[in-house]
């Protein structure tokens, strides 16, 4: 039913080159001058081979944000990015709090055909911090939700997060927390620091997010479960997962993009384009993440894509909404923020952005390796060309990345999910598998 | 001058030809007839986000003095809480013809955001922007400690080797950052007396002191003491525990006033809290240029808006700078 595709000369995660012979949606044969007739062959010569990108923070912003970004439109942007999987946050309208809510947006998801969506439930109800969301329906519905998240607000009532915590322990899943003190944040508009200081901007301090994180880890040794910590973004947090680590507290933790890339001084022009949370930091921050992904501390890179309309950023700082689209940048960002420096090589990256989001997550058919007979879901890489990031590298319904204008290194060329084309030869399809 | 939006990145010649262009305005408001034809023809808008009754008359006065025609446009409210956005309204000022545009809001950055978004070709003037600055404040504030340093002799002086402290809530201040900046561009010693909670958690970039006890900055004899409006709400979100406690560490009163050296002034940017930051005998005292600052703030406005609208586009010359004299 599926094309038969024969991709020769990829280089397996960045290292020697080999022919993958993609049939059925699997990998039939991963190997040395491979030959199939009927084929469609892909000349891949110095590309490397990735699996597919798993991105475990995603806005999809349906239902409810239409204008925003949709579940195809998200997907799209998602396939153009190299991912083959997003995790759908929840802070949609209504809420994915039950379980009805997340099984709609798995269809949409999977009527999209572009990547896998795998719904993300809200911890409490309304996202409201006050009471558990009937978890469990969620983990049993047809979406297996296993991520649960109040993204965006933090569960800050200890006992809650205590409770939520052991909870999902009865289904193997994990609470991925945005920790962000809501009282030491009250009205923050950036970072703490110098920076905001001279702007006049209230303040966002690194300790906000730390003694959240603080608190988190001690919680999840305490009750034995497992956490996530969303979108780290600070020197102190990277110390703290590291000692937590150590004291073999179950913690896993993610950083974005654009927390290795930039920093607060960007908001020096009041430019909303540069407004998220949490916030950026400083160079100092930026560096302390960028070892923390090196040396394992942080395990994955996540977008936190968020779309957002023109209105939303095309305003005074405080009245612009927070947030950054990124599934199209983020490979290219991480190349520059890691791979060109050194700190991770491509067999990494597959870790950081396929294989361990696919893990945290529990999802089976993602972040496989690339050997026979494991899904054909895989991205094609050039790692070669510099280009001019534009508003035609963005495929979804909303503009307001922080990278325009901005030389970003890399191109995806080729997406597969599950055996099915997405992006071929550099350019995203109308239809998944449809070539014209 | 394209555009006034901040102290900050003013430097030293252009802050000294707007204090000089201020003294030549100023001399012409002693004349029986204040007003000149410079703007005539010229359309300033009042963009007022933010009630400011002050502050608004003092532009409208200054752009009437120039012959400019003035719009009050007043529009309360964020643009996203309520009704219009920012771009909009910009817009819709920009079809009225506007050349200038005056602007006072509650977002800190706003007039930058104006500027340089595209959305007008008018010349932008910040009025203070929420916690960030202030700039033709702390314009009038040099020119005051200018001219009573330094008198008929003024113009072409920066204030070098003058001691100012400015005393209350940095943190919220749009007033403290202009003035951090001017002055120190302008060769004064700046120092910073706040409770530590009204103080920014870095301000190690700032070319400034900062202490914490009046008393100690006092008697480290400053030429100009500035005190800032203290809001009383900020009491509520626990930046001090009573109006009392606040008077009495860090208000003027009485005793600090006569501790105070004989030729050091008083100022501060109005409205004032009597009893509070500042006591009945302080700004009543012939130390206190708090009306003088009234005056002064007239003429920098008038230099702003001329250096901006009859300074735009090399028209500029000195015959035309001949009719302010």
């Amino acid at each position: 039913m599926t094309e038969v595709f024969l991709i020769r000369g990829a280089r397996l995660e960045g290292g020697d080159a080999v022919d993958l012979l993609v049939e059925g949606g699997v990998l039939a044969e991963v190997g040395r001058s491979l030959s199939r007739t009927g084929a469609t062959v892909i000349d891949a010569d110095g590309l490397v081979a990735l699996p597919g990108l798993v991105d475990l923070h995603t806005h999809l912003r349906e239902p409810g944000y239409e204008a925003s970004e949709t579940v195809l439109t998200g997907s799209r942007a998602a396939a153009a990015g190299g991912f083959t999987a997003v995790f759908a946050m929840p802070n949609t309208s209504p809420v994915a709090d039950t379980a009805g809510v997340v099984e709609q947006e798995l269809a949409l998801g999977e009527t999209a055909g572009f990547v896998t969506v795998q719904p993300i439930g809200a911890v409490t109800v309304g996202q409201k911090g006050e009471r558990l969301a009937e978890l469990g329906a969620m983990a049993d519905s047809r979406a297996r939700v296993r991520v649960f998240s109040d993204d965006g607000f933090c569960v800050w009532d200890p006992l809650i997060m205590r409770r939520a915590l052991e909870y999902v322990k009865a289904f193997d899943g994990v609470i991925a927390q945005h920790a962000q003190d809501p009282r030491l944040t009250e009205g923050a508009q950036m970072n703490e620091g110098a920076v905001s200081a001279e702007l006049g901007l209230a303040g966002w301090p690194a300790v906000a997010e730390e003694s959240i994180i603080a608190r988190d880890v001690l919680l999840a040794e305490h009750v034995g479960s497992r956490l996530h910590v969303c979108h780290l973004s600070t020197a102190g947090s990277v110390d703290i997962i590291r000692w937590a680590k150590r004291r073999g507290v179950n913690v896993t933790a993610e950083v974005t993009p654009h927390h290795l890339l930039l920093t607060d001084e960007l908001a020096r022009g009041y430019d909303a384009s540069f407004k998220v949370n949490p916030p950026l930091r400083r160079e100092e921050d930026v560096r302390a993440v960028r070892e923390g992904l090196a040396d394992g501390t942080i395990d994955i890179v996540a977008t936190d894509h968020a779309p957002h309309p023109a209105e939303a950023k095309a305003c005074e700082w405080p009245a612009a909404a927070n947030g950054m689209v990124g599934l199209e940048s983020a490979l290219r960002v991480v190349q520059l923020a890691m791979v060109d420096t050194g700190l991770l090589s491509w067999g990494d990256v597959a870790r950081v952005m396929s294989r361990t989001p696919a893990r945290i997550g529990r999802l089976t058919r993602h972040g496989t390796p690339l050997t026979a007979g494991q899904p054909a879901s895989l991205v094609l890489y050039d790692a070669a060309p510099t280009r001019t990031f534009s508003k035609a590298d963005l495929h979804g319904r909303s503009v307001n990345s922080p990278y325009l204008g901005r030389e970003l290194p890399g191109e995806v060329r080729w997406t597969l999910h599950d055996g099915v084309v997405t992006v071929a030869d550099g350019t995203l399809l109308d239809e998944p598998g449809v070539r014209t | 001058m394209r555009h006034l939006l901040e102290t900050k990145n003013l430097a030293r010649a252009d802050a000294l030809e707007i204090l000089d262009v201020a003294e030549d305005m100023a001399d012409t408001q002693q004349r029986e007839v204040k007003k000149l034809p410079t703007l005539r023809g010229k359309t300033v808008v009042n963009l007022f986000f933010e009630d400011s009754t002050r502050t608004r008359i003092s532009f409208e006065a200054a752009a009437k003095r120039l012959s400019a025609d003035v719009l009050n446009f007043s529009a309360k409210g964020s643009s996203v809480s309520k009704g219009e956005s920012l771009q909009d309204t910009a817009q819709t000022l920009q079809a009225m013809g506007a050349d200038a545009v005056v602007i006072r809001h509650g977002a800190s950055g706003a007039p930058r955001t104006l500027a340089t978004s595209g959305w007008i070709t008018a010349g932008v003037v910040n009025a203070g922007d929420g916690t960030h600055e202030h700039p033709t404040q702390a314009l009038l504030d040099a020119f005051t400690i200018r001219k009573r340093t330094y008198g008929a002799d003024s113009r072409g002086r920066d204030l070098t080797g003058v001691k100012v402290t400015i005393v209350g809530d940095i943190l919220h201040s749009r007033v403290a950052r202009s003035n951090v900046w001017l002055l120190n561009t302008l060769g004064a010693q700046v120092t910073l007396v706040a409770p530590p909670t009204l103080v920014p958690q870095d301000v190690s970039a700032w070319p400034v002191r900062v202490l914490f006890d009046l008393d100690d900055a006092i008697a480290d004899e400053p030429d100009a003491l500035m005190m800032l409006r203290i809001q009383l709400e900020r009491m509520n979100a626990a930046y001090f525990p009573t109006e009392r406690e606040y008077s009495r560490r860090w208000g003027l009163d009485a005793r600090r006033l006569a501790a105070l050296t004989a030729d050091s002034m008083v100022m501060h940017p109005g409205p004032m809290n009597r009893g509070l930051e500042i006591s009945a005998e302080a700004a009543d005292s012939t130390r206190s240029t708090v009306l003088d600052q009234v005056t002064n703030g007239v003429s920098v406005r008038m230099a702003v808006l001329y250096l901006l609208l009859a300074g735009e586009r090399g028209e500029r010359n000195h015959d035309e700078r001949g009719d302010a004299r």
